[in-house]
């Protein structure tokens, strides 16, 4: 009791030692399960490659070099280029759902709870659905063979196409809700001031709505994009290995290829792909934030 | 006679199963400052929003016109209104002097001249445009606010401001140097003012005509002076101004159940022995004193048990004890000429 009085009246006078106890636990996992493994896996992305994912001690930048293989660089662009495309589709789907909820009155919430119930199922599992749909002997051909609207099952999946749609269905509700919770805010006597002032309907969208509903679009395609780039059960599932994305590539490098460092260098290079995408948010917002938005 | 600027002609709105305007009829004419007074939740943002084209009337609800023409389909940027509202409304990620220039904008007006309106609006409602134009609204205090709201709007040179409460949210102070602004701007630029508002003061002060409302209706139609002097139910009786209220019986004027209002600064208290004056004198007793500083009120029951107010004027009477005590009789005296004969309200 008195020693508990006695910390008490000791870190009182000293915000920063409590503030240092409180983010303890929190930074010791962060230190021992996020930073540690990544600066060992940094150390090794410029190390020598062993049989069997083994590590040789040495430097090297054969990794990093490796990477600038035109079959890499495909991966590369078509994982930036897949998760820009998710990103957009998620965005021009995603708005006008975020739009509709954000005006729901009293069935907002329940909009709200379906837009987040797939979370209640594992991102495998959806995918696996998804497959079910798609496939030669899935519901859709199915359904479209018994009705004869087809002789032959339609080629869905796998395609590029399959892991679109994995991966927009997957990512969506990243989307919607920081766009709802935006448009949410947006006071409706602001679009009559401009009704009033004399703009029409697509003003009305361009002047307020869209400026005004930026932060969530922002972040909304920054929850998407992010995720997107480092998935790879979509492309596995979905794509049939004809459209590898970078998570697949750093995953083969952990398991069956066993070239640990390459692995790790692989993940560096999308990891500085990540920053980028941060940075231009980041700018993003100071920018609102200098409009006084 | 010149075509009235907003006619209303039976106008009914109705929000699901409650009646939100019931046979609104008005018009207002050209450089009138016409107010819309009321209590809250009484329809008054209702009938104006049904006026700026927001709100549609029921089918078969009657007409909205504007400078003559039917609007009730026209959308808001059709009727060539400018309006302040409520809240201000104005857009949070825009300047000042993008905000005002919102409507130059919207109509394509030349770049060069919309820098010079918004300007000469800013001017027009005393801000500087150099310190605050470049400004966002949330570094504005209410008053200013409230001056770009009203920039926003008088810059398109409207022949018809709507406002909606807008000096709700301001300071009695400020209140009271806006209610003056506002009012010149009215006369100077010669706009029709339609002015929404809860405040029986401020409606008496500024307005040339008011309407008074009362549970989607509009109670009483008239100038100031009008409304006061001749209050039609002892609804308006009682919201513009304090009012007693006496049985035509009680009165000695007529039947019993019509009831009459007598404003307190007409009621006189005399000692229980004065002599008969050309007056109606009926015997109270005193319930209670309230001493008001320029004001003193007392309030007296008559025999059947009317309560009434007298007020009465501090001109130096009141310096020494003031003459009335809790419990002491008395005579309440008026004049009949003071009585007005109020009408059922309907139901
Ligand atoms: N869009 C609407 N839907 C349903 N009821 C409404 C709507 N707008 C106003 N009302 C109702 O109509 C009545 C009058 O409202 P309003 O015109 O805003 O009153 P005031 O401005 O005089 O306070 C209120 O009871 C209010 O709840
Ligand atoms: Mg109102």
């Amino acid at each position: 009791m008195n020693l508990r009085l006695a910390w008490l009246r000791w870190s009182g006078r000293r915000p920063a030692v409590r503030a240092w106890a409180l983010m303890a636990p929190g930074a010791a996992w962060l230190l021992l399960f996020f930073l540690l493994p990544l600066l060992f896996m940094f150390g090794s992305s410029f190390m020598p490659s062993r049989l069997y994912g083994g590590v040789d001690i040495g430097f090297t930048v054969e990794h990093y070099k490796r990477f600038f293989d035109p079959l890499y660089l495909w991966i590369l662009w078509r994982t930036v280029l897949y998760s820009l495309a998710c990103t957009a589709l998620c965005l021009l789907a995603g708005f006008p759902v975020a739009y509709v909820i954000s005006r729901a009155g009293s069935w907002k919430n329940l909009l709200v709870f379906l837009v987040v119930l797939p979370f209640w199922t594992s991102f495998i599992v959806r995918t696996f659905a998804i497959m079910f749909l798609m496939r030669d002997t899935g519901v859709i051909n199915t359904v479209l063979l018994a009705i004869g609207l087809i002789d032959e099952p339609l080629a869905l999946m796998p395609s590029a196409m399959a892991v679109m749609v994995g991966l927009v269905s997957g990512f969506l509700p990243f989307m919607v809700l920081p766009i709802y919770s935006s448009l949410e805010k947006l006071d409706p006597s602001l679009l009559e001031a401009a009704e009033v002032l004399g703009a029409r309907p697509a003003e009305r969208f361009t002047k307020i709505i869209l400026p005004l509903s930026m932060p969530g679009i922002v972040a909304g395609s920054l929850l998407v994009f992010i995720p997107a780039l480092g998935s790879f059960v979509t492309a596995d599932l979905l794509g049939g290995g004809k459209s590898d994305m970078m998570g697949n590539l750093v995953q083969r490098q952990f398991t069956t290829a066993g070239n640990w460092p390459f692995g790790s260098a692989s993940s560096f290079v999308m990891m500085a792909m990540v920053l980028m995408a941060v940075f231009v948010y980041l700018q993003q917002r100071d920018r609102a934030q200098a409009m006084g938005a | 006679m010149s075509v009235p600027v907003v006619e209303f002609r039976n106008v009914n709105k109705t929000f699901g199963a409650h009646k939100a305007a019931r046979n609104i009829s008005f018009s207002i004419d050209n450089g009138e400052f016409f107010s819309i007074l009321g209590p809250s939740g009484c329809g008054k943002t209702t009938t104006l929003r049904l006026l700026a084209g927001f709100e549609e009337p029921d089918v078969d609800g009657g007409e909205v016109r504007i400078h003559g023409e039917v609007v009730n389909q026209r959308r808001p940027y059709e009727r060539k209104l400018a309006m302040v509202f409520q809240n201000y409304a104005l857009f949070p990620h825009l300047s000042v002097e993008k905000n005002v220039a919102f409507g130059l904008e919207r109509q394509k007006v030349p770049t060069g001249e919309i820098g010079d309106r918004v300007k000469a609006a800013l001017d027009m409602v005393r801000l500087d445009p150099t310190t605050f134009g470049s400004r966002a609204p949330a570094a504005l205090s209410g008053g200013q606010r409230q001056r770009v709201a009203l920039a926003r709007a008088l810059v398109l040179r409207p022949t018809l401001l709507l406002l909606d409460e807008p000096l709700g949210a301001l300071d009695l102070k400020l209140r009271k140097e806006m209610q003056f602004e506002l009012k010149s701007l009215n006369r100077r630029l010669g706009i029709t003012f339609v002015y929404v508002t809860h405040d029986q003061e401020e409606a008496l002060t500024m307005s040339d005509r008011i309407a008074v409302m009362d549970n989607a209706r509009v109670a009483q139609l008239g100038t100031p002076p009008e409304i006061y002097e001749q209050p039609r139910t002892a609804f308006v009786a009682r919201f513009i101004g304090e009012s007693n209220f006496l049985d035509g019986a009680t009165a000695g004027v007529g039947d019993k159940g019509v009831t009459y209002a007598l404003r307190p600064e007409r009621l006189d208290l005399l000692a229980p022995d004065s002599a008969a004056s050309g007056k109606t004198q009926l015997p109270a007793a005193v319930k209670a004193v309230v001493y008001r500083g320029e004001m003193l009120h007392v309030r007296v029951v008559l025999d059947d048990g009317t309560e009434l107010v007298a007020a009465s004027r501090n001109e130096g009477q009141l310096r020494s004890p003031v003459p009335w005590k809790e419990g002491a009789r008395c005579l309440a005296a008026f004049s009949t000429d003071d009585l007005r004969r109020l009408e059922a309200e309907p139901a």
